[in-house]
């Protein structure tokens, strides 16, 4: 057993990190927004960030270089995405969207798709989003009813989703759309590329809790696809969609993350005064830091669980949510948690006078909410690890 | 034993909220979040004129000589309603404590105007120092000629912004115990030296800091008798504690049924997610601690209502609501999925007002050290 990284592991860490260190944007820690929340210049900062990323090979680092990449083991993956949450690089969705449709044109998509799409997603050129959930169809995402009807050389859409996020600013949608009505559910389903630009696409914007404009509902109106930009084979959708999930990346970003919340929150700790003393002298701030470090180290472990079985070229499904619920977990529970060691001044926004931390307390005590619904909910991830993990008998 | 309402008091309820449900309606709450007053003073002038603000008062004073029971209830429906406004900070805060510890010749002033819904005031008390105990008021004011000379900050007011008048505890008196140098001021809020910032909250719930330098007040405007105004914070803040603790029940009940239906509604695999045993047991988990929160409560205001010692019940109180219903509207936004991450759900009012509930008057863990405290003291 050993919990190090090796010697070439770890001399490609400090390449990373030094590169980082000298091409992340000074004003980022300034004007970075915080969880759901983005701004026009926090966009434009962390796109030019990411394109320059891609220019490096480091953005889809796991495909080969005519894609963008550099062949980067699962390991080497770890250390990009640990180094650049350490450092709180910019990042943004367009990310893990890139790295699902990705994954999926690698194994399903035709020669001419994965010589169009992946290097213009490995390096970070275009913008993607994901036209999944729709009004009727969230944790039951196979109950999709956005219709493709297939008329000469094209496939005509109509339909809606909701809840996409980065639509707004999206180049391609990869869409989940009913082929087949008259089949179970599952075996009707099919994965299209969609120009955002394409006739009859409508964007409307969703204003969320934290008043921010980061996901939107999305309307097609006899929305015309080239045959060419289906996926794959027609209702064969479902299988590539489960398949992308065992490309699920470890999750390590949120751990990192954390654990610069909560030494923020621990510094912080140091220098408030409480009653008599500071916070930190406070037993119980001391059984609170406590809790959410160790949890917060349980995590990393069970994500870096999930990287070492792909480097040993396991297929992690119910291991990855294992990390997933119980990352979702954890962010809330940090989140309850820092709000109560800050006491009254936890529920002061960023901007307000007083506000400790940029307010970034109150902002993840709201953005928290989605962990746990979004990607897949709580419920459906004990589910899974209960029959996939545990071979408990369905219901 | 009788755990039940009165018939009055079950009018009250229902007219309370049939009132709220026409005239405070979600979107005017979120309307408010963002106006700068933060209240609608139409539905102000309609809640006097329904006599709410007068519930508590003595008749003589123009009030319908309720018991606290009475506003309770009343304040559970605006806690249901989200009700934005002063009614909290002038009627339970201030004006329990100008009638708890008042002169006759202030209750008369003030009292009448604060029932007519003719005035709005705003209660100072917490510091930079967010606790809530006498040793934390560190805001000064010196004895000059007529007048009293304030110095100091204060934090979390609720409504200094609009107030005409704010109720300041500040230290008059350094020697002997914390407890016997305070005094408690009525403070005209157009004072020169008085400035008030509204802070960005959570809950939008027009919190201020207001900071007075060299502000004087005349000696005529001591509420009670110079260092001795903590006396009258022990007998009234209990009530305000207390009334939080309704509002938030309130809100949770509110969440509770809002989650309830969305269950019974919701469609995913063929069949209403609240037919899932796990959707389920959040839904159950929820109404235990929105009832229990509820008995908790009313024992609290009951016994307040009966004049018997309550310290240890309005902590608990205080401690056990702010948490049920921090999980209870917790549990509503998981249960609403990804609709209620949406500004236009109305999941996160409820998510957002019992945080700011949680903080008000003392948050989890003082209130604990108070009710462990008075456990230790008993056995």
């Amino acid at each position: 057993m050993n919990f190090a990284f090796s010697k070439e592991e770890e001399a490609f860490r400090q390449e990373v990190r030094d590169w980082l260190n000298a091409e992340i944007p000074p004003m980022w820690s300034e004007i970075r927004p915080g969880m759901w929340v983005e701004t026009d210049e926090s966009w434009a900062m962390a796109r030019e960030f990411e394109r320059r990323m891609g220019e490096k090979g480091w953005w889809a680092a796991n495909y080969p270089p005519e894609y963008g990449g550099i062949n980067a083991t699962f390991m080497q993956q770890l250390i990009i995405h640990e180094e650049r949450a350490a450092l709180v690089a910019p990042s943004t969705w367009n990310e893990m969207i890139g790295q699902w449709v990705g994954a999926t044109l690698m194994l399903y998509g035709t020669e001419e798709q994965k010589r169009k799409y992946l290097p213009m997603i490995g390096k970070a050129e275009v913008v993607l989003c994901l036209g999944y959930s729709e009004p009727g169809a969230g944790s039951d995402l196979a109950g999709v009813q956005t219709r493709a009807v297939e008329d000469g050389d094209d496939f005509v859409i109509n339909g809606q989703k909701i809840f996409t996020t980065l639509a707004h600013n999206a180049d391609y949608c990869w869409l989940v759309a009913r082929t087949d009505p008259n089949v179970p559910k599952h075996q009707g389903i099919s994965l299209f590329l969609v120009e955002m630009k394409t006739p009859g696409i409508t964007v409307r914007p969703l204003i969320n809790i934290v008043r921010s404009h980061h996901f939107n509902e999305v309307f097609f109106d006899d929305v015309r696809v080239p045959r060419a930009d289906l996926v794959g084979e027609k209702n064969r959708g479902w299988a590539y969609l489960t398949t992308a999930l065992n490309f699920e990346r470890s999750g390590i970003a949120l751990p990192t993350g954390m654990n610069r919340t909560i030494t923020e929150l621990a510094r912080y700790a140091k220098t408030t005064l409480g009653d008599g003393g500071t916070l930190a002298d406070d037993p119980i701030v001391q059984q609170k830091l406590a809790e959410m470090a160790t949890e917060n180290e349980v995590l990393r472990l069970l994500c870096y669980r999930v990287a070492w079985l792909q480097s040993k070229g396991l297929v992690p499904s119910w291991e990855a949510s294992v990390s997933f619920l119980f990352g979702n977990e954890v962010l809330r529970h940090i989140a309850r948690t820092g709000m109560e060691i800050l006491g009254p001044y936890g529920q002061l926004k960023r901007g307000s006078k007083w506000a400790p931390l940029g307010g970034l307390f109150e902002n993840l005590y709201l953005g928290s909410l989605v962990g746990g619904i979004g990607g897949g909910s709580n419920e459906i991830q004990r589910n899974l690890i209960a029959h996939l993990g545990l071979g408990l008998p369905r219901g | 034993m009788d755990l039940g309402l009165t018939e009055e008091q079950e009018m009250l309820r229902n007219t309370a909220r049939d009132f709220l449900e026409k005239e405070c309606p979600k979107s005017l709450v979120k309307e408010m979040e963002e106006d700068e007053k933060g209240y609608s003073p139409e539905l102000w002038r309609k809640m006097a004129e329904l006599g709410w603000m007068g519930l508590v008062f003595p008749e003589k004073y123009g009030g319908s000589g309720g018991s606290f029971l009475d506003l309770i209830i009343l304040l559970e429906e605006m806690g249901r309603a989200c009700l934005p406004g002063p009614f909290f900070s002038t009627v339970v805060l201030c004006g329990l404590h100008i009638l708890t510890g008042g002169s006759e010749q202030q209750r008369q002033e003030l009292l009448p105007k604060i029932v007519s819904g003719d005035l709005v005031l705003a209660f100072a008390f917490t510091e930079p120092s967010a606790r809530y105990e006498a040793s934390a008021i560190a805001a000064r004011a010196v004895a000059d000629g007529d007048d009293f000379v304030i110095n100091g900050t204060k934090l979390f007011v609720n409504d200094a912004h609009i107030a005409d008048y704010i109720l300041c505890l500040a230290r008059t008196k350094d020697s002997g115990p914390a407890e016997e140098g305070i005094t408690l001021f009525l403070v005209d809020a157009k004072s020169p030296g008085i400035e008030c910032t509204v802070l960005e909250t959570i809950a939008d719930d027009k919190q201020c800091e207001v900071v007075f330098s060299d502000v004087r007040v005349p000696k005529s405007k001591v509420v009670g008798k110079v260092d001795q105004g903590w006396s009258i914070v022990e007998k009234a803040f209990p009530q305000a504690i207390v009334a939080k603790c309704a509002e938030l029940v309130g809100g949770a009940q509110a969440a509770l049924e809002m989650s309830v239906n969305y269950a019974k509604e919701r469609v995913q695999f063929d069949r209403p997610i609240g037919s899932f045993q796990a959707i389920q047991h959040h839904c159950a988990n929820m109404l235990v601690d929105v009832d229990g929160s509820r008995f908790i409560t009313y024992e609290a205001a009951w016994k307040i209502s009966e004049r018997l010692p309550v310290t240890m019940e309005v902590s608990m109180a205080k401690a056990w609501v702010s948490e049920a219903c921090r999980r209870v509207t917790f549990l509503g936004h998981h249960i609403h999925g990804g609709i209620g991450f949406c500004r236009d759900s109305d999941v996160d009012l409820y998510y957002r007002r019992a945080k700011a509930g949680g903080y008000a008057f003392g948050d989890t863990t003082f209130h604990h050290r108070i009710v462990a405290r008075e456990l230790l003291q008993s056995v």
